[in-house]
């Protein structure tokens, strides 16, 4: 067998050739589904293909064995073509157990490729499943191509020769072998998946070798078995412009952007959190990176690690602080501070399902007008929010750069989908990057800390240590310019219009929306942050029936670019697609009068394009569009559409 | 508040006054804060620190209004929460000499977890709890060391909860530098600021104060000039514990209790006693002396050594430097697979 094992590039005869395909991994939380879905991503970018991923956990480590509760999927949607979304719903599905079938089967396409790992098909997991019958056996899998694969005992089998491992460490290589068959399917190559294990398995060379031998095997075992035959696929890399790519999740890139803010400004990164779901990452990445000049602090609690950072920019850093849900309230406190004492602070949220713990693990885009208006007293913010994994990168930098330069703190809302989804992303050089060199006040000739810059309204940044600006800052109300304190009536107005007027400077400089679709669309669609994929597959879908529809997005909510307002007055339709229950759209509305339409989508999973299109059709429709929970004025979903793989 | 006068020529030698700031000083008439500011002020004048160097921060009470008044670097920042605000500037920059002033509503009440984790950290901050046993801001509640069936605004028929002892508490937060002093003495308060501002960690200081307004006479079986010698032991490292006007009683072991002792009586003498030592790394001496209410042990519990968290933060990316490089951005944003298209 190692002989074979040592070709494993022969394509088959003929591979089906497709534009894209949506696959899905599902299984226990404990079945290594993330890392495959990771693997199978990373090696589908190097690959040259166009993807998109949705990973979808519990918030449980390991929730009870078998359960409905405890699985866990992810989703990549991969194409030679561009793509903006994780994909409607999977092509190909692999389930580990009987519980990952019945929570996904719902979703998986007519005719949809369907791998079964049988091993646990036996009568007490397809209970726990709430199975009465083995769905392998009674029929109920026919409109499906079903491969029924005991794959936990080929993953043995291919182990045989391992005697220095448990037979249950040997099960837990399963999902090798399933990503040995997935990469065989799609004629990936190995390698990337190989150098992996290598590096991660470095002091476990006996697990290393076992996954190595598990992933080969599931590749031979296709290559071998007539039946895949039929089934194998081949997607032609997508054409993309020149440069160097790699596969990026926002998490990563949102800590990336960090350090090269810190190394594009010149000042030091620190970055003060607390762990949470699905923040910590950032804070992980960025523990890496010390030899960046980056301090982390993980603080005793979500507050302090806003009031250190509060504290790190009086002192010249450049501060950061994380959270998501509960955590990002916590913190509202220091953050007026640092609104009252014009620090440049940004505090990222990754969204997440609430209120309170909500859905740790889920996204949302909830915290807009918390997060705008969730402070005491007026305490006008920056708000930015990227669109895509990508972009959390850019909007990283974008955000710090707008801290410094007007001393104002700014929230970066990132949410779970951008978090943990992945992109393809071209690897800009580091010199190509924004540059914002601070430089912090010196000179006490004529110094006052509220002394502001006529342009920008921005106050001095004289940081302790040097010599002559002595003043003391603190949360009680300044005089304007010399910044003592001052109970006076009418200073207190002046400051509270000169801190908003401040932050709404930023509109002078940030771009202008694009309008994206047909010129003499029908609807204009609005929205913001994650949800910029699924509109743009949603507006393609209905354009591709003839329907003139067009799109802006908003990576500036506070203050938004200038243009906002004539673009939602020029469209005879507005639709406000967001996964809360209105929020973009209360601002709309408020600030420029205009009938909004809402679509709303609140269910911890992001939009799937084709009810963007149904929303589109039924606005343009005059009928309801879809608002869950408002009984009686539920819209309708019932247009068809085909999902473009 | 800010300084516009022109740029300082370098002095040989600072005194109090260039520690006065240019504001008012708005404490009630009489109260204790008074004396502890001046005392600081002096103190400060005294380190060989530049001026631009010091930076006092502080959360929201009575005391915290104390960064106004020295024209340093301040910032009076957020109830219970200096201490977080401290650690970020002090992270951000080890030069600098952090100060930070509080109280016993503002340190062990809304801000005690960050006291907490602030002391096991040992972040080199010299923390001062003026403590008066009341919230005089707020106009007279009783506070977190308010003696049970405290009559307040809030407790009209007397407080209920049992009261925090600082001491203890710091030295179950690992502290390393834990002293008891007063408002009311001027000499041993500033002696102590001198130590504390010479020790490179966490600073824990608790100053009995009195709150003429709201809670007067807070400490005065303790301080009172009358009975303080009966009332009080100092704390000297390396000294049998006595005390007393005629220094004429001490403490003992009695198990693990610390009993008071009559010296010459039932044969005792200054062998019996215990012997301070402040510089013990086990803290449990530290620890039982903190219980004794009567005499109220004051001086200097505990001073050890551990290196300081920012310190040891800044160590850790000066090492990772050394091992793997100065961050190379290009390189980190490449990651480790990248494709090229042409």
């Amino acid at each position: 067998m190692t002989a074979q094992l040592d070709r494993l590039s022969p394509a088959p005869a003929k591979r089906q050739v497709l534009k894209s395909v949506t696959v899905r991994f599902a299984g226990d939380s404990g079945d290594g589904v993330q890392i495959t879905g990771g693997q199978f991503t990373n090696t589908t970018a190097i690959a040259g293909n166009d993807l998109a991923t949705l990973p979808d956990f519990p918030a449980e480590i390991r929730a009870p064995a078998g359960t409905l509760p405890g699985v866990s999927g992810f989703q990549i949607q991969f194409s030679s073509a561009d793509i903006h979304t994780p994909g409607d719903q999977p092509d190909v599905l692999v389930v580990f157990n009987p519980a990952a079938l019945k929570v996904h089967l719902g979703d998986l396409a007519p005719n949809g490729l369907l791998i079964c790992d049988t091993s646990q098909f036996d009568k007490a997991h397809l209970a726990k499943a709430g199975y009465t019958a083995n769905p392998l056996e009674d029929g109920s899998l026919t409109k499906f191509r079903l491969f029924p694969i005991n794959i936990t005992e080929k993953t043995l089998a291919a182990l045989r020769s391992l005697e220095s491992l448990s037979t249950r460490e040997k099960q837990r290589c399963k999902n090798f072998y399933a990503l040995g068959m997935a990469y065989w399917l799609f004629n990936r190559p190995i390698e990337t998946t190989l150098r992996w294990i290598e590096d991660k398995f470095k002091k476990e060379p006996d697990i290393a070798e076992a996954n190595v031998l598990a992933l080969k095997g599931g590749y031979a075992y296709c290559e071998m078995t007539d039946t895949f035959q039929a089934v194998a696929y081949e997607i032609p890399p997508a054409p993309t412009s020149k440069g160097t790519y790699r596969n990026l999740s926002g998490n990563q890139a949102l800590a990336m952007g960090l350090v090269a803010a810190s190394a594009r400004s010149g000042l030091p990164l620190f970055y003060g959190a607390y762990p949470i779901t699905p923040a910590s990452d950032i804070l992980h990445e960025l523990a890496r990176h010390k030899n960046f000049g980056v301090v982390t602090f993980q603080a005793e609690d979500e507050i302090a690690a806003a009031a250190a950072t509060v504290g790190a920019a009086f002192a010249g850093s450049l501060a950061v602080t994380s959270s998501a849900g509960p955590g990002i309230a916590l913190k509202s406190e220091a953050v007026s501070l640092a609104v009252m004492t014009e620090l440049p602070i940004v505090i990222v949220d990754v969204q997440r399902g609430g209120p309170s713990t909500g859905l740790p693990t889920k996204t949302e885009q909830a915290d807009l007008l918390f997060t705008l208006f969730g402070r005491h007293g007026e305490a006008p913010v920056c708000l930015l929010a990227p669109a895509t994994p990508g972009e959390c990168f850019q909007y990283a930098l974008e955000a710090c750069r707008i801290a410094v330069k007007y001393m104002t703190p700014v929230y970066l809302l990132s949410d779970g989908y951008l978090a943990n989804g992945a992109e393809p992303w071209r690897v800009p050089a580091a010199a190509e990057l924004p540059q914002f060199p601070v430089k912090f006040e010196t000179n006490p000739e004529g110094f006052h800390p509220y002394k502001r810059d006529p342009k920008t309204l921005s106050r001095p940044w004289a940081i302790p240590g040097t010599p002559g600006l002595e003043h003391r800052l603190g949360g009680i109300e300044k005089r304007e310019i010399t910044g003592n304190v001052s109970y006076d009536p009418e200073n207190h107005e002046r400051m509270s219009v000169l801190r908003r007027d401040k932050v709404n400077r930023i509109a002078e400089e940030i771009p202008l929306l694009e309008v994206e679709g047909d010129k003499d669309a029908e609807i204009l669609l609005i929205g913001w942050g994650s949800t910029y994929g699924a509109i743009r597959a949603g507006c393609e879908l209905v354009r591709a029936r003839g329907v003139k529809a067009a799109q802006v997005h908003l990576r500036h909510l506070h203050p938004m670019p200038k243009n906002v307002g004539a673009l939602v007055k020029k469209y005879k339709r507005v639709l406000c697609p967001e996964m809360n229950l209105g929020q973009l759209s209360v601002l709309l509305r408020a600030e420029h009068l205009v009938d909004v339409i809402s679509l709303n989508k609140i269910q911890g999973q992001p939009f799937k394009a084709r009810e963007i299109a149904a929303g589109i059709l039924n606005a343009l429709d005059g009928k309801p569009v879809k608002q869950p929970g408002a009984s009686g004025a539920q819209g309708e979903d019932n247009h068809e559409f085909d999902s473009g793989a | 508040m800010s300084s516009t006068a022109a740029p300082e020529t370098p002095k040989a030698k600072l005194t109090k006054a260039d520690f006065q700031s240019d504001q008012d000083v708005r404490w009630c008439p009489g109260c204790g804060d008074y004396a502890i500011l001046s005392a600081a002020q002096q103190v400060f004048a005294g380190l060989g620190i530049p001026r631009q160097n010091f930076v006092m921060v502080s959360g929201i009470g009575c005391s915290s209004r104390f960064p106004y008044y020295v024209n340093t670097y301040g910032f009076h920042t957020i109830h219970g929460r200096a201490p977080a605000v401290a650690t970020g500037i002090k992270m951000a920059n080890p030069e600098l000499q952090v100060w930070l002033i509080t109280g016993d509503g503002d340190a062990l009440s809304i801000g005690g977890n960050h006291l907490m984790h602030a002391l096991r950290r040992n972040v080199d901050l010299k923390i001062l709890l003026f403590n008066n046993r009341i919230y005089g801001l707020t106009k007279g509640q009783y506070s977190p060391t308010s003696e049970v069936g405290k009559v307040t605004k809030s407790t009209p028929f007397g407080s209920l909860d049992h009261p925090v002892n600082p001491i203890s508490l710091a030295l179950a937060c690992e502290a390393t530098f834990v002293a008891r002093t007063a408002d009311i003495y001027q000499q041993h308060l500033q002696e102590t600021l001198k130590a504390a501002a010479a020790h490179k960690g966490s600073v824990f200081i608790e100053i009995l104060q009195n709150c003429i307004i709201f809670n007067d006479g807070a400490f005065k079986d303790v301080t009172d000039r009358a009975i303080r010698d009966d009332k009080q032991v100092l704390l000297e490292h390396g000294r049998p514990l006595i005390f007393g006007k005629g220094h004429d009683k001490g403490l003992r072991f009695n198990g693990l209790d610390v009993e008071v002792v009559q010296l010459g009586k039932d044969g005792v003498t200054e062998k019996d006693l215990i012997v301070h030592d402040a510089y013990a790394e086990n803290q449990t001496l530290a620890y039982l002396l903190s219980r004794v209410e009567n005499p109220v042990p004051m001086g200097l519990f505990r001073n050890v050594t551990r290196p300081s968290f920012e310190q040891r933060a800044h160590a850790q990316v000066d090492e990772t430097i050394k091992k793997y490089g100065k961050g190379d951005l290009d390189k980190l944003l490449k990651g480790k697979e990248t494709w090229t298209v042409n």
